[in-house]
């Protein structure tokens, strides 16, 4: 036990030095920060607006309230700062790494390899985006009538935290991928665009399009569930299956991951 | 510039293109935004309220969809590149405007990516059979000749940007930050009949829907004022087309190349 708790410090203490590092150096490039600002505010302001369109007077958006779908896009807008922020520095990485063949020297390190690749550097450049949609989720969660009560408080911080695994798994995987395939690093291209659906509440979308975000590509448990959970709406179902589909995706990216280093013959061999 | 450097020129970069096919077709897979919004808007009571029909709405989305594919411009990115590398001197040197290289090169990623569009375009018609129609000749026309207009003006502005590069290392950070204004106001995420009328006066004062919105509607067969729309791209084509050409000419000047 004593073993197993100084080495989750021995990870904390290293994510610590990781970020403090990154944040560091990412320090002397204010100007990024300013663009950074403006891109997220002019991206916001123009997603709300889009958003505004959908609700004429008494209309509604696939049963969803004007400031019900603000809660949904608060939390696209934070997932979306934390793909910047961590994401895609990070496991933009690998394929360098891959192609580099500097992968041998983090599978060196005493530390675990997806550990390392996955929390290594952080960019302030989501930051903006973080604290914003944290704040449009708290603003529109209290004028849509949500309940700040300590039970579903606790229900929509598990759901957040479950739609970040999620959200984390797909790109870790994608990014897996140019282990055998250097080219793929692209697709992740392609997941950013797919995940733009998640700006609406699933039921948005017309009935095929909607299996197809929930059991497919799992839109709906990046920012649907987690906004029902702050609504304090959601079915214990939709909870039960969000933590199922976060559990599974992390251990699937894990299982993954092993079978790709099984693959991987260094770039000299 | 010849013909004979042109053909030369286009073919070397066409199987140049070819080699890159994969990344081409993910690229092409990446516009898939208008679709998304096509799903919401079909189903959103905000739309019949509008007037906007759901086939014609089918019909605009695909066309943005297409227009975008064709339209694309990357000259930032190739120019960054280029001039970190270094290649860019000896491109200087060469007795030929190395805005032809980059204008090739787009052309030929466009027939690379044709076959990946037509086959998208097709799975939308066999999922939506009703919004198959064909547009009448000279319509299809008119959308073609938009269409290349507005790559036109998308290359224009991209290369102005890609000159401001001489000036500041920074300049690929404006083209980020003039992407937002271009997805909120070309029509891609909605045709700009549903923005209220002061915000759709906005858009039109900037050149970002004769980007999408103004080809798209030609080419959907929608309400479009043609000959308004050809002479404000017309215009904008002369606004930008001298500015990039004098940037290019004033930032040469200011160039050293890399390590000098």
């Amino acid at each position: 036990m004593g073993g197993a708790a100084s080495e989750w410090l021995r990870y904390l203490r290293t994510l610590r030095r990781f970020w403090g590092t990154a944040l560091a150096s990412q320090m002397e490039y204010q100007l990024n920060l300013l663009v950074e600002l403006v891109a997220m505010a002019g991206n916001l302001a123009g997603s709300a607006f889009l958003l505004s369109l959908f609700f004429g007077p008494g209309q509604r958006l696939g049963g969803w309230r004007w400031e019900e779908a603000l809660v949904v896009l608060g939390i696209y807008t934070l997932l979306d700062g934390i793909a910047t922020s961590l994401l895609r520095p990070n496991l933009g990485q690998i394929v360098t790494h891959v192609q580099q063949g500097t992968l041998d020297f983090v599978l060196l390190k005493p530390i675990d390899s997806q550990f390392w690749l996955s929390t290594r550097t952080f960019s302030p450049a989501g930051l903006p985006e973080i604290v914003v949609g944290l704040a449009l989720v708290g603003w529109a969660a209290a004028r849509a009538g949500g309940s700040f009560s300590p039970t579903s408080l606790a229900q929509a911080i598990l759901m957040l935290l479950a739609s970040v695994v999620i959200l984390y798994s797909l790109w870790f995987v994608l990014a897996t991928t140019s282990i055998w395939f250097v080219k793929t690093w692209n697709s992740t291209e392609v997941l950013r665009a797919a995940l733009a659906a998640g700006r609406y509440p699933v039921s948005a979308y017309p009935a095929g399009l909607r299996s197809f975000f929930t059991v497919v590509l799992p839109v709906a448990f990046l920012t649907t569930v987690p906004a029902e959970a702050i609504l304090g709406r959601a079915s214990s179902r939709w909870v039960v299956s969000s933590l199922l589909v976060a559990a599974m995706s992390l251990l699937f990216s894990r299982l993954f991951w092993r079978l790709a280093l099984r693959s991987y013959t260094s770039a000299s061999s | 510039m010849n013909g004979r450097i042109a053909r030369v020129l286009l073919s070397t970069q066409y199987a140049y293109m070819l080699e890159y096919r994969a990344e081409i077709a993910l690229w092409a897979l990446s516009g898939v935004l208008p679709f998304i919004m096509l799903g919401v808007w079909s189903q959103a009571e905000a739309a019949s309220s509008l007037g906007l029909d759901r086939i014609q709405l089918g019909r605009y989305f695909l066309a943005g969809f297409v227009v975008r594919q064709f339209t694309l411009a990357w000259v930032v990115f190739a120019f960054e590149e280029d001039a970190l590398q270094g290649r860019l001197s000896p491109y200087l040197l060469q007795p030929l405007h190395p805005l032809w290289r980059y204008l090739a090169a787009h052309l030929a990623e466009q027939a690379t990516r044709l076959p990946f569009v037509a086959a998208i375009a097709a799975t939308f018609f066999l999922l939506q059979p009703e919004t198959f129609a064909l547009a009448a000749p000279q319509r299809l026309l008119l959308a073609l000749l938009a269409t290349w207009l507005a790559f036109a003006l998308n290359f224009l502005l991209q290369s102005s940007i890609a000159c401001l590069c001489f000036w500041s290392e920074r300049a690929s950070a404006l083209e980020r930050l003039l992407l937002i204004p271009f997805l909120f106001l070309s029509g891609l995420v909605a045709p700009l009949e549903a923005y209220p009328p002061a915000m759709r006066q906005l858009a039109y004062a900037t050149p970002f829907p004769y980007m999408i919105h103004f080809p798209a509607q030609l080419l959907a067969g929608g309400p479009v004022a043609v000959a308004a729309g050809f002479r404000a791209m017309l215009g904008w084509l002369l606004l930008l087309l001298p500015l990039c050409l004098l940037l290019w000419r004033t930032g040469v000047r200011r160039y050293t190349a890399m390590g000098a």
